[in-house]
């Protein structure tokens, strides 16, 4: 529970000061950039895609959360994925991996890949 | 034993003496000038300016490299090496992974001349390590052990960690090592450095048993001692230390006569018939029973046996993959989370029960990691598992202590046949359609979960790196109709073949190394390759670049030996694990991760220069091709390959891939 509320008290405050900043500025481009730099891609791949064993199944490409719940969660997470806090991922390179993330096409219907029908 | 003084007048110490003395002279023939040879053995007072560099010869040497040398009388009677070549045939091990090694000279040379190189059939390897692991992967294919033999020293210091990755797998592998026990005969130089007292106790925390015979009638007990400890369930490597004196010198009966025992294999530890009961009515009456296996199938009819349980209680069943326990296909083969729901859990042949129904997670306020129960409180929980029986204290190769309401330490697949009539006679009637009930759901379950992965398996499936699941999948499709066997890797592929592949028979799936000791899967592989080999059967592995490194000759015993296997590189150029675990300490810490030139963790990347393994293959003999980055040209090179091991032949694929 305390995990719980200080989460939801941290979303609240890096949502108000990213939605307000970094956010409306950010670049897809150098989100590439950045997701490679900062190392997003040792758990979820180089395209978002995750891996069971690394993320769980979670696919962040494009993310499902708006990007307060994606900036508060990538600063306070407390479960598999270790924090990024500001010392080491600055507020535009957060926003523009976001942007990154986001500008990725939805994943093609298994069905449309013979492979796996 | 101690090494008994020859009576011929040259014998194996002064003969090593001669040649060492000898090797000297020669050593100081070749840079002595012209004509000093000729002139020395006159002995005559030379000029100091004109001195040799090195002394010549005496007379006495002169004449023994001159004249003709007397009729060497050997010892006679049957060396104690042939009579251990007659042990050891009695026990049709067929092959003997080895790299070659004084110490068991003599017994390497009765294996090729005196026994005819069959049962056991020698197989050069380049590394201990090499060796044992291949006897891992060849067992689980066939169920027989086989035997290596190694330095006692040096040798099984190499062969130590794949000796522990079969005793956390609970494998089988004869370990012979020798050694010049006696420190008084003991020949100078490398042997008297690769000698010890005791070599066993290198590894003694993680095989089975361990012998020391001295005697020839005493090689004999231990041997098939040896083989009958490692072949009763739970299984396990065991030791022997071989003295070379033993080997080499001819046989003292002592006025017996040799006997070789005959070997008959012990039963497997059953679970005690009131626990078995109890058992079967706990899951009888649960509302929601789970089953967990990870090495409870131990052979083919270890799969029949849990099919029949799961069915008749219409349980999910969660494979944890040390061997392929239970069908893929199977509807009621179900992922772990199905254990949060459950009322009754049985748990077999688990290496780590808390894990099971614990979670662990790598973070929180200090980054030191914190527990959470996976189950509801009062969920009960029943053990079947031969671990128990073989617990050391030093090497814990088990987690944190669980309480369980019913324990067991037996065999699971030995105790099933008893467990599943339990279970259908404590079925109440009244249940019978509650249970039907539960399984239709859990099929409905089953079905929407293949859809799911199949979704999840579609992301990046045109990625560059190529992603995980395809390179899965176009191997996929070039082997689904031959007889096919998976014999390495699966994790660090993000567990795609176990999700995509219909496993149904227990050789399409072997498990892992068991202690987690990188450099398990690609001898494994080359092991495993063999066995199937003799069955006519396809041998396939996802390779790990890793993995490869740790010994890479084992490349070239594959191709020595015209070993066929499909090694499809998942080449993410890095030690994976470790790079994120750097990552994860400087999260914690606030720190900018240090990565030098390359993408991960300084330390933990294997890049500039990136490793060409298709070379590296080819110049091992395999057929080889790479590196392959763009998914649109991997079939094709897939394909050619198959065509490649179907004749025969090895063949590697340096596929570059996303990390997980």
């Amino acid at each position: 529970m305390r995990y719980r509320i200080r989460l939801a008290l941290a979303a609240l405050v890096a949502g108000f000061v990213l939605t307000n900043g970094a956010a409306l500025a950010a670049s897809a481009e150098n989100g590439k950039i950045a997701y490679v730099k900062h190392g997003c891609w040792q758990c979820h791949g180089f395209v978002g895609q995750g891996s069971l064993v690394t993320s769980g199944g979670t696919v962040i490409g494009p993310s499902r959360l708006s990007f307060e719940a994606f900036a508060s969660f990538t600063r306070n997470t407390n479960r598999t994925m270790p924090p990024y806090r500001e010392a080491i991922l600055p507020n535009a390179d957060l926003a523009d991996i976001y942007a990154y993330l986001q500008s990725m096409p939805k994943p093609p219907d298994p069905n449309s890949i013979p492979l796996l029908k | 034993m101690a090494r008994e003084r020859s009576k011929s007048k040259i014998d194996r110490r002064s003969f090593l003496t001669g040649v060492a003395v000898a090797g000297a002279a020669g050593t100081a023939t070749t840079i002595m000038p012209q004509g000093a040879a000729a002139s020395a053995t006159t002995a005559a007072p030379i000029d100091q300016a004109a001195r040799p560099s090195a002394l010549p010869p005496t007379a006495k040497m002169a004449a023994a490299e001159a004249g003709t040398p007397q009729e060497i009388k050997r010892e006679s009677g049957k060396p104690g090496s042939d009579f251990m070549v007659d042990v050891i045939k009695t026990l049709d091990i067929k092959y003997l992974p080895c790299n070659a090694a004084s110490s068991f000279r003599a017994l390497h040379e009765s294996l090729i001349d005196y026994g005819g190189n069959k049962s056991p059939e020698f197989l050069t390897c380049m590394h201990e390590e090499s060796a044992v692991g291949m006897a891992h992967g060849y067992f689980k294919i066939v169920g027989k052990p086989l035997l290596t033999l190694c330095h006692g020293t040096v040798g099984l210091q190499h062969a130590a960690m794949a000796i522990y990755n079969a005793w956390c797998d609970r494998v089988p592998v004869l370990v012979v090592g020798g050694n010049d026990l006696d420190a008084a005969h003991r020949p100078p130089g490398v042997p008297t450095f690769h000698s010890a007292q005791d070599i066993n106790a290198l590894v003694r925390d993680f095989t089975k048993w361990d012998d020391t015979p001295v005697s020839a009638q005493h090689f004999a007990q231990s041997f098939v001692r040896m083989y009958k400890i490692a072949m009763t369930p739970p299984y396990g490597p065991v030791m022997m230390s071989l003295d070379a004196g033993l080997q080499q010198e001819p046989i003292r009966q002592h006025g017996e006569k040799l006997y070789i025992p005959r070997y008959v294999p012990s039963s497997p530890p059953q679970g005690d018939s009131g626990a078995v009961k109890e058992a079967a009515r706990l899951l009888a009456n649960a509302e929601r029973p789970v089953i967990v296996v990870d090495r409870a199938a131990r052979t083919p009819n270890g799969i029949k046996l849990l099919v029949e349980l799961a069915e008749a209680l219409q349980a999910p069943v969660v494979d944890q993959g040390g061997r392929l326990n239970f069908p893929k296909t199977h509807y009621l083969s179900r992922p772990p989370s199905v254990i949060g729901q459950a009322d009754v859990i049985i748990g077999m042949e688990l290496s780590d029960f808390w894990g099971v129904v614990n979670g662990f997670i790598d973070n929180g306020d200090h980054g030191l990691g914190f527990n959470e129960s996976k189950i509801k409180p009062g969920t009960k929980l029943i053990s079947i598992s031969s671990v128990e029986l073989i617990t050391k204290a030093n090497y814990q190769d088990f987690q944190r202590f669980q309480v369980v309401d019913v324990s067991m330490p037996a065999d699971a697949e030995a105790t099933l046949p008893a467990l599943i009539e339990a279970v259908k006679a404590a079925i109440p009637n009244d249940r019978k359609a509650a249970i039907a009930k539960r399984g239709e759901a859990i099929r409905k379950a089953y079905t929407d979960g293949r859809a799911n992965v199949k979704r999840n398996a579609a992301i990046a499936w045109d990625a560059s790196p190529i992603s995980t699941a395809r390179l899965v999948m176009e191997t996929w499709a070039q082997i689904k109709d031959l007889d096919w066997s998976l014999v390495a890797s699966e994790g660090n592929v993000s567990f795609w073949p176990s999700r995509l592949w219909p496993m149904e028979k227990h050789h399409h799936w072997l498990g892992r190394s068991g202690g987690y000791g990188v450099g398990y899967g690609a001898p494994a592989s080359v092991g495993a390759a063999l066995a199937n080999r003799d069955l006519g059967r396809f041998s396939v592995s996802i390779q790990s670049d890793g993995d490869l490194m740790y010994a890479p000759g084992v490349l070239w015993t594959a191709a020595k030996h015209k070993i066929p296997l499909l090694a499809i590189m998942h080449n993410n150029r890095g030690y994976h694990q470790e790079v994120m675990h750097v990552q994860r300490l400087a999260n914690f810490r606030d720190r900018v991760v240090n990565v030098g030139n390359d993408l991960s963790p300084i330390g933990t990347s294997i890049e500039n220069p990136d490793i060409e393994y298709h070379k590296l293959a080819e110049s091992m003999g395999w057929w080889a091709k790479g590196p392959i980055k763009d998914p649109a040209l991997l079939a094709p090179a897939i394909k050619e390959a198959v065509a490649v091991v179907k004749s025969g032949q090895p063949a590697l694929l340096n596929v570059w891939t996303q990390p997980r």
